[in-house]
């Protein structure tokens, strides 16, 4: 694999203790904020000292703690992407590209600037200083100069967050676009799991400076490893758990019982479900429950333009109007529906009945 | 009124100018040594540093004096080359440099500080080497501290009297600036001759501060020409 990272570095909270490996395509790196991902990026790009362990680059050490190697980050042909691009205010944009070109002769760093910056679709802004352009803009400058030094490895830095919503979309094209072309490793850091996951074609999520889990995205998303990488990767709905027979749980904070389709290899402690995976059925058929559809009541409700977050208690209506004032409406699922999809049933009578699809479900051990 | 001695004026701006910029260079390297370290050796360093901004002029010069004195360590050496500071011009640019050193390491040090450390790290992983960083990133976006540092280093230079004295005491034609030509004048009673100086001193000052507004002026055109596409 191009690039091996194996490193501690105590952080002021926690220890940054991360293994793993990145191959040609880009890397998602999700966690939430503070889990260390910033310094992580920081260490391979030779801008921060690990205080243990290795990190490798097509089997060349770039630091290795025993050996006592530590590449300056000059040498290391890492590219790094800041969170606000770091553009340097007092040079033009072609200048701010040619800054890592110093090595090639004038005529054809000429030709390499006007080449990055057409591929970046920024030719007509070479004359231009930093601060006359656009967030978009500045930032496929910011990655035209990066890829200048024709890098080894891209790191990107929360690439999307000083965006506006609207420019997003655009430069996440950009952005997928040059990974396209560019096949080296490139790690990519955020908050932001829906990035994280069009971004990335493997995923590595980090928590508290450990790697909580890594590899194909699909099967993360699917079949989170733990209840943290489940909180991380936006999973809302929890129960604590318990098998009670051949694919068949109690969910205890739920108070139902819950057919499985994930086989059960080890004792479950929690089942959880995406808020966007619960669907609303009609009325059980006549004559008895249904498997996994279980009466309903909605306590609160919370909009967004196009979509719908309901809070629903479970079994029985919410507890009696004088003892709810006294505690916040408990609810047990939160279920994520479509504005379209909600008109169709908002009016109709309590209870509803929810459906916990046995394929939605995952089940998750301590 | 106008002096028939006009050697002030020179051996001032000569002074001054030399002072200044020796006072850039040490006040810039200084900055840019002491920002990369921390510790409570630091602010042993930062002491000694600013100490001639806290001292009065005249215990700077004195102890200048012991320094370069026939008996000083530094003194000895230079004589070892045969060579005597004291009481010659050098002993002037000396004892202005030293005086106005704090102002330019005070102000290039916060003007280096404020420069983000983002563009520093970025210049690194482009392949620049520390010099370059330095030279071409971390001292252009300092610059405008940098430069309001080294006038007011020129102004204290050229205001510079205390110390001046006692190092290099009042050779007319060799060590006497207008402040010292202008203090023996008021002591020899040549009241319009020290006026003469003190109106030279003013005409000075007032073109350092013209200058120094228009060239303000220019760098904010020049950031709005920036601006615009």
């Amino acid at each position: 694999m191009p690039l091996e990272v194996q490193i501690v570095k105590k952080l002021r909270d926690f220890a940054l203790d991360a293994t793993f490996v990145a191959g040609d395509a880009p890397l998602g790196i999700l966690g939430p904020s503070g889990a260390g991902k910033t310094m992580l990026l920081r260490c391979i790009a030779g801008l921060d000292r690990p205080d243990r362990g290795r990190i490798t680059l097509n089997g060349v050490a770039l630091y290795d703690a025993e050996r006592e190697i530590q590449v300056p980050a000059r040498r290391r042909r890492v590219a790094m992407f800041f969170q606000h691009y770091a553009l340097f205010p007092h040079r033009t944009v072609e200048e701010n590209v040619a800054f890592g070109m110093r090595h090639l002769p004038r005529e054809d760093r000429a030709k390499r600037v006007a080449a990055l910056l057409d591929r970046a679709h920024a030719a007509e802004l070479a004359k231009c200083y930093p601060r006359a352009l656009s967030g978009g803009e500045q930032q496929r400058v910011a990655i035209a100069r990066a890829l200048a030094i024709e890098p080894e490895v891209l790191l990107l830095d929360e690439p999307l967050s000083a965006l506006d919503t609207h420019l997003r979309s655009q430069v996440e094209a950009h952005l997928q676009e040059t990974f396209a072309a560019y096949r080296r490793p490139a790690l990519l850091v955020t908050h932001n799991i829906e990035e994280a996951y069009r971004l990335g074609e493997q995923l590595l999520v980090l928590s508290r400076g450990r790697v909580a889990a890594s590899g194909e995205k699909e099967g993360i998303f699917r079949h989170p490893p733990s209840l943290e990488v489940a909180r991380i990767t936006g999973c809302k709905n929890f129960s604590r758990a318990r098998a009670i027979g051949e694919g068949l749980v109690e969910a205890l904070d739920w108070g139902c019982r819950l057919r499985v389709a994930q086989p059960l290899t080890r004792p479950p402690a929690y089942v959880g479900i995406r808020a966007h995976h619960i669907d609303f059925s009609e009325s059980p058929a006549a004559g008895g429950a249904q498997e996994n559809v279980f009466p309903c009541w909605v306590v609160r409700v919370s909009e967004t333009p196009f979509r719908v977050t309901l809070y629903l208690r479970l079994h029985q209506p919410q507890a009696q109007p004088r003892e709810a004032a006294a505690e916040p409406a408990a609810h047990h699922l939160q279920a994520e529906v479509f504005k379209e999809k909600w008109r169709l049933f908002r009016e109709r009578p309590f209870p509803w009945h929810a459906r916990l699809s046995p394929d939605s479900l995952f089940l998750l051990s301590e | 009124m106008v002096p028939n001695d006009w050697s002030p004026l020179w051996i001032s701006l000569a002074t001054s100018v030399t002072a200044t910029v020796l006072t850039l260079a040490a006040g810039l390297a200084a900055a840019a040594w002491r920002e990369r370290r921390a510790g409570p050796a630091m602010a042993l360093v930062d002491g000694i540093f600013l100490l001639p901004l806290v001292l009065p002029p005249s215990v700077v010069g004195f102890l200048l004096l012991l320094l370069f004195g026939r008996r000083g360590p530094l003194g000895r050496l230079l004589l070892h080359f045969g060579m005597t500071v004291v009481f010659s011009w050098p002993a002037t640019v000396i004892a202005a440099a030293v005086v106005a050193f704090p102002l330019m390491y005070l102000t290039a040090r916060a003007a280096l500080e404020q420069v983000d450390p983002a563009f520093l790290e970025a210049a690194r992983t482009l392949g620049a080497s520390e010099w370059r960083v330095f030279r071409e990133v971390a001292l252009p976006l300092a610059w405008p501290g940098v430069l309001a540092g080294t006038i007011l280093s020129f102004a204290r230079s050229l205001g510079e009297f205390g110390a001046t004295l006692m190092l290099a005491g009042n050779i007319p034609g060799k060590t006497a600036t207008i402040p010292i030509a202008i203090y023996f004048a008021v002591e020899s009673d040549d009241l319009p001759r020290a006026m003469a100086w003190c109106a030279m001193d003013v005409a000075i000052s007032l073109v350092l501060l013209g200058g120094l507004y228009h060239w303000t002026r220019a760098q904010s055109r020049t950031a709005a020409r920036g601006a615009g596409r």
